[in-house]
């Protein structure tokens, strides 16, 4: 069955919202009804639910967590789900929704290429509803959809959803989100999920899952230059074949755009050119190498390069750089020590940076820029960062792969901040 | 969605193979004494044509290692011998008898199943040859304190995986740092599915132990679950021996996980190659965890504590 139908590859993409706007509901909703949720599992969480004295089958168990949380109440970290519908497989980052829980909210958007924000109809957009938008601007996801849910409890009203769709849209237009659509819901009766339901009749657009079979995937969006951060190097001197006595491979997954065989490039940090002699998979050929590709490449020219150096086009140089302005969201309890020297990786290459400056901080609530001494944890900042070694940046919202870095405590080896290149 | 011009975009199986190579060289290139682990199953069969996929023509830049239970199936062990010759890589095997030896590993009674233990005898080795990482082919898909799981995930010295103090992990920048005596387990199947599994074996021709495929065997019905018995072992001793009164019956199953002999049970099928077994795994109502693995139903969060204690 994998060979016929038409594959549409993976869609990686992010709920927000906390427990209250129906989010569990609605992923139990979507894994319930594409039938990925199987009869086990069903039968656990129909006995949780009868133990827990309510009347129908709660799908919102489905995305019951750790026994830590159980026991808080609370989900403290991103979990990932997964579905499919034959045509497409889908990643969910499911983060938790709580102010406290922005550095999980950053994470989980990290890797989406669309994000779900879920608004209760009875109370419309909320504080919440605006941080969560802004943080997905911020993250550079490329594609909303704004799910008006429990839309059973406001007696299906379009003026209901069409009265937050305006509200929506004028905060939106401040943050400048530009692709946005909207759904009316209900997660618990899975009215627009995946089935119509016959409840929202007034509503003519896609259902959710349509929405989602629709939307593109990663990288499919930009005409991007070739970047590929060299993460290890392939030398096999095998003295019992002399083919490979000379093979110098260079290792790595092609960050943005394409490269083909014939194409000239330039080797960073040293700057040497030379030509792309053959591009392989496991040693085997292929003609070229697309975005999101771990690919071996050889050279025409032997060129001393190792683990972080950068292969681009020679035409499509970029920048060698040893301060940055990015936006940076603190995640560790202990604040930011202005003092202290951390390790930033960025790509395949670290360097030591200090920081320079604060320029301001974010306030996520009131959308407001803040003058700041230090960056505490959950905190998003505009800084400055003064490096040791050079790195090959673009800005992130140009390309991710290239304009994201996270900033790493030597000390105790922790990952205590993200920040993405301005 | 806004108009844009589409380029070719992966399939769901070529992104997911990238990705796994990604993951794979960055152990490589952050780590310096990395091991993957090969059990001759499933998961970690893909897991070597990765490795392939991301090395050759160079030797893997690691050794492999299994844990042997010593109550592994004959065919598996054999298998597993054998794809680590063809590949002329490095195989180590460490075994939960030899912990049991030691007195490192204490069954609470014979039968116990040794499937827990092999967590101590993990720890032993990864102290004898001083690896900093663990390559595993555990997926997020499988259980719920697996979907949770970093895809590089820190353990101290005891080996215990802390949920509550996990590293932030974004994009793909990943952190493998360790002092001496911590370690890292890696996965770079963490985002497949089963089903993913097998449409990926069956892309690659990717050859599997035979009980993989539909066989008949003798078992007996406990508690619900098919129980093989009389199950030989290396060693040609039997195992899984039925107890008083249960009724011996020849049956054609397969296995969908192949783990201890005390703890995986397979299920009923007439599945005897890949297709097949795809398309049953597109239409089957129990998850694979659920139908086959004894340990996980003992409590809600039996795979959560035995990660706390070092386990995969």
């Amino acid at each position: 069955m994998s060979a016929q139908v038409e594959d549409h590859g993976l869609l990686r993409f992010l709920t927000c919202g906390s427990v209250d706007d129906g989010k569990s509901t609605l992923i139990g909703r979507l894994l319930f009804d594409t039938k990925t949720i199987l009869a086990d599992t069903l039968s656990a969480i129909a006995k949780t639910s009868e133990k827990r004295g309510l009347g129908a089958v709660d799908l919102s168990l489905l995305t019951d967590g750790l026994q830590a949380e159980r026991e808080q109440g609370i989900t403290i970290d991103v979990a990932y789900r997964y579905f499919s519908t034959g045509t497409r497989k889908y990643i969910i980052a499911d983060a938790p929704g709580h102010e406290q829980y922005t550095r999980n909210m950053v994470t989980a958007a990290s890797t989406a290429n669309l994000a779900i924000i879920l608004i209760d109809a009875r109370k419309g957009v909320l504080t919440q509803t605006r941080r969560h938008s802004k943080l997905a601007a911020l993250v550079g996801i490329p594609h909303l959809i704004v799910a008006i849910n429990k839309m059973d409890l406001v007696d299906y009203s379009q003026e209901t959803y069409e009265r937050i769709k305006g509200e929506y849209l004028e905060f939106a237009a401040k943050v400048g989100i530009e692709d946005i659509r909207f759904i009316p819901l209900s997660a618990l009766n899975g009215d627009m999920i995946v089935d119509r339901g016959d409840s929202l009749n007034w509503y003519d657009g896609p259902t959710l899952l349509e929405m989602l079979e629709a939307a593109p995937a990663a990288h499919t969006e930009h005409t991007e230059k070739f970047r590929f951060p060299v993460q290890y190097v392939c030398r096999p001197q095998d003295s019992a074949n002399p083919d490979l006595h000379d093979y110098r491979g260079f290792m790595g997954r092609v960050e943005a755009g394409s490269l083909k065989v014939g194409d000239a490039v330039t080797v960073l940090p040293n700057g040497l050119t030379s030509t792309v002699k053959a591009i392989q998979i496991g040693g085997v050929d292929i003609p070229e190498a697309v975005t999101e590709q771990s690919v071996t490449i050889l050279l025409a020219d032997e060129i001393d390069t190792s683990r972080g150096d950068m292969i681009v086009k020679s035409s499509e140089v970029p920048a060698a750089v040893k301060q940055i302005e990015a936006t940076v969201c603190w995640m560790a309890e202990q604040p930011m020590d202005r003092a202290r020297t951390y390790l930033i990786r960025h790509t395949t290459r670290d360097s030591k940076a200090k920081l320079a400056a604060i320029d301001h901080r974010l306030d996520v609530n009131t959308l407001e820029k803040v003058p700041a001494e230090k960056l505490a944890m959950n905190d998003i900042a505009q800084v400055t960062f003064k490096l040791a070694q050079p790195l090959f940046a673009d800005p992130y919202l140009e390309n991710r792969g290239t304009g994201a870095f996270i900033i790493i405590d030597e000390s105790n080896n922790n990952t205590v901040g993200a920040g993405m290149i301005l | 969605m806004t108009q844009t011009t589409q380029r070719a975009t992966l399939s769901h199986l070529d992104w997911l193979e990238a990705e796994a190579i990604h993951i794979m060289r960055e152990v490589a290139g952050q780590c310096s004494n990395p091991v993957l682990l090969f059990s001759g199953g499933k998961d970690s069969i893909c897991m070597l044509r990765i490795a392939e996929k991301a090395f050759r023509p160079g030797k893997f830049p690691f050794p492999l290692m299994h844990i042997d239970t010593g109550h592994n199936y004959q065919e598996v062990v054999a298998f597993r011998d054998k794809r680590a010759a063809e590949l002329g890589e490095r195989l180590i095997v460490r075994s939960v008898e030899d912990s049991m030896a030691r007195g490192t590993v204490v069954l609470k009674h014979e039968g116990e199943s040794r499937n827990k233990h092999q967590s101590v005898t993990l720890l032993e080795a990864i102290e004898e040859f001083g690896f900093d990482a663990c390559i595993g082919g555990a997926r997020r898909d499988e259980e719920k304190a697996r979907a949770k799981e970093r895809i590089f995930s820190f353990r101290d010295e005891f080996g215990q995986w802390d949920p509550k103090n996990q590293r932030p992990e974004l994009w793909s920048l990943y952190n493998a740092r360790s002092h001496k005596g911590e370690n890292i387990r890696a996965f770079p199947i963490s985002n497949w599915t089963e089903m993913d599994v097998w449409q990926y074996i069956e892309r690659e021709g990717l050859e599997l132990p035979s009980i993989y495929f539909a066989h008949t065997r003798p078992v007996v019905m406990r508690q619900g679950a098919i129980v093989p018995v009389n199950v030989p072992l290396v060693s040609g001793e039997l195992t899984n021996l039925p107890k008083a009164g249960e009724e011996i019956i020849d049956l054609q199953v397969r296995f969908r996980t192949v783990g201890d002999i005390s703890c995986t049970a397979p299920v009923e099928s007439d599945a005897d190659n890949v297709e097949k077994i795809v398309l049953e795994t597109a239409t089957t109502t129990i998850t694979e965890r659920g139908a086959t693995r004894l340990d996980d139903q003992t409590s809600e969060a039996s795979m959560e504590q035995r990660k706390k204690e070092g386990y995969f």
